[in-house]
């Protein structure tokens, strides 16, 4: 019986302490390892589908929401622009390429965005079966609405007014489908993709209006425009420019102070089981203090009892953060498929993510630390005392 | 051969000590009778390496304990000298047999599990080999404890009050068990108590 194992064999003798000490220890690092992975796994989304869009240009109100609502589709358009306003936008030196952007209808929960071909290579979204749409009302569906509702090429279907299910359907124009995408990890998945002219016709009443789309996305040829041209579009325009860098940025700051109070919560909990352990090293030292003397008089040393101490809340805080990596994934794994109808778990983070690292070196730190005094205790024990006195 | 030239000690002005010069030899036992307060404890914590008298030497086989590094004391004690105490201590967590040897890994001897099962079976424990040591019976720790101190083999075994808390019938089972294994292990074998049930069963005796 080597002294590794002796003190494997402690904690397995006194399980609910073992257990309340395991069941902290990998409560905290498994909540500050989730966030990690959710903080990381939202930097990636934004990052991946912000593409190379230096300016989004839509009606006034919030910038956010036009960002949120014209590059990552999850809030309300802010209104619609005549789409000459942006013509002329276009026709400054500094603009690379203008994607038009129709949207606000929807099926079944997915939406419905009219634009040009461009959106396609913005994207680099793949054909997997069919092509893109040459005439009206011939739509490509992102490859998890493809999967979701079965859509084929050739399948038929009403768009719904608003975003949400239940809304008007426009059950006088039909879409077609005509083409499916390879799945690529971007917002492209979720949505259902046609030419804008067919998202105007949808909606408008007589001939005669002037043609108006959602928002546009802009690149430009250089970065100095990212200062001048959003500027000017909102001094000189009635038009609202947001740059989705700027925004994202300030976006994930604000969710950082949240981030922040949960991890502090999650570093109190890694240091109430480093707590723990030591309450329960000590206690158990305080029972069986006569154990540790009964093993000095067979020839243990004194490091020995260290290293005896030790070893238990090694094994504690290592396995604790063992089991606090794995409750993350889990979480992750859970959240994932209920979050998200559509389910994907293309994200499931199993390897470490390089912020992770420093977790379990910290938590060896706080059940080193726990030890601390109960090691002391042990390097002290006083055999005749507690022998022969008892 | 255990020898003791002149040991006294004090705790202070009140409470010392002068303790009988001892020789001893290998496979010889001996029998210290004192009453309460007269440093029973103290001369066998004295003889165990675990206090250092004011005055005297003690010497096991030649080696003078004064000689020796507080560390290498702990080793030499681990390796040759054993104590059975009045109350049977073992380590909790672990069975019986795992206690013996977890003794032996940290006396420095070979890990026999063989060796450990036949004393186990000497001893009329074979069949609680496997037994976590708090579900014995009384007797059956006492009995235990003498397994504990001489499966390494030791030199030296000291017993302190072995007897005290058990009747006539065990106390008998315990002296003869402990000679007997004494002797099988080739150890000198001292005794220090004050039952005097025990007087008659030794021929060497020495009282405090």
């Amino acid at each position: 019986m080597t002294i590794f194992k002796l003190s494997w064999r402690n904690l397995v003798a006194s399980p609910l302490n073992t257990i309340l000490s395991l069941l902290l220890m990998s409560l905290g690092v498994g909540i500050i390892s989730l966030l990690i992975l959710l903080n990381n796994e939202m930097k990636q989304q934004v990052k991946n589908n912000l593409k190379e869009i230096d300016m989004v240009v839509g009606a006034k109100g919030s910038p956010l929401q036009l960002i949120l609502s014209s590059v990552y589709h999850i809030d309300n358009p802010t209104g619609n622009i005549p789409l000459s306003s942006i013509n002329k936008l276009k026709k400054n030196r500094l603009v690379d390429l203008v994607i038009p952007l129709s949207y606000g209808d929807s099926y079944k929960g997915f939406r419905i965005v009219g634009s040009t071909h461009d959106y396609f290579d913005l994207y680099n979204a793949e054909i997997k079966e069919g092509r893109r749409w040459e005439g009206g009302f011939e739509v490509v569906v992102g490859s998890d609405v493809a999967r979701m509702h079965n859509l084929q090429i050739g399948d038929n279907f009403y768009g719904s007014h608003g975003l949400l299910k239940g809304g008007h359907v426009h059950d006088n124009y039909a879409y077609t489908v005509v083409g499916v995408l390879n799945f690529s990890g971007t917002v492209i998945d979720k949505l259902i993709l046609t030419d804008y002219q067919s998202v105007w016709n949808v909606h408008n009443k007589d001939d005669d209006s002037e043609m108006e789309i959602t928002a546009a996305l802009f690149k430009f040829k250089n970065p100095t425009a990212l200062i001048k041209l959003p500027r000017k579009v909102n001094e000189t325009t009635n038009l609202q420019a947001a740059v989705p860098v700027f925004e994202m940025n300030r976006l994930i700051n604000l969710l950082g102070i949240g981030f922040n109070s949960i991890q502090f919560i999650a570093v109190v909990i890694m240091i109430v089981s480093g707590l723990s352990i030591f309450i329960s090293l000590y206690n158990s030292l305080r029972r069986r203090s006569y154990e540790l003397a009964l093993m000095r008089v067979h020839g243990a040393s004194r490091w020995q009892l260290v290293k005896l101490i030790q070893f238990e809340a090694i094994f504690l805080s290592f396995i604790g953060a063992f089991f606090g990596l794995l409750l993350s994934r889990l979480s992750v794994y859970i959240l994932s498929s209920l979050v998200s109808e559509n389910n994907t778990m293309n994200n499931f983070p199993l390897t470490f993510v390089p912020e992770e690292l420093w977790l379990l070196p910290s938590a060896l730190l706080i059940g080193i630390l726990a030890a601390l005094i109960p090691t002391l205790q042990a390097y002290r024990t006083n055999i005749p005392k507690l022998l022969i006195d008892a | 051969m255990l020898k003791t030239t002149s040991i006294s000690f004090s705790y202070d002005n009140l409470n010392s000590f002068i303790f009988p010069e001892i020789s001893l030899n290998n496979l010889e036992d001996l029998l210290i009778l004192g009453k309460s307060g007269i440093g029973k404890t103290t001369f066998i914590q004295i003889l165990a390496g675990l206090l250092t008298p004011d005055k005297g030497a003690i010497s096991l086989n030649g080696v003078n304990y004064a000689d020796l590094s507080p560390k290498k004391l702990d080793e030499f004690r681990g390796k040759n000298i054993s104590l059975v105490f009045q109350k049977p201590y073992f380590i909790k967590s672990i069975n019986l047999i795992e206690n013996l040897l977890t003794t032996l890994k940290l006396s420095g001897n070979e890990v026999d599990n063989k060796k450990c099962e036949y004393l186990l079976e000497q001893i009329g424990l074979s069949d609680k080999c496997y037994s976590k040591t708090y579900e014995l019976s009384e007797g059956e720790k006492q009995r235990a404890s003498i397994a504990m101190a001489v499966c390494k083999n030791p030199d030296l075994i000291l017993a302190d009050e072995p007897t005290a808390s058990l009747d006539d019938e065990n106390c008998d089972i315990i002296i003869k068990l402990l000679k007997e294994q004494a002797n099988n292990s080739n150890s000198k074998l001292i005794i220090i108590t004050h039952d005097q049930r025990l007087k008659s069963q030794f021929k060497n005796t020495i009282t405090l």
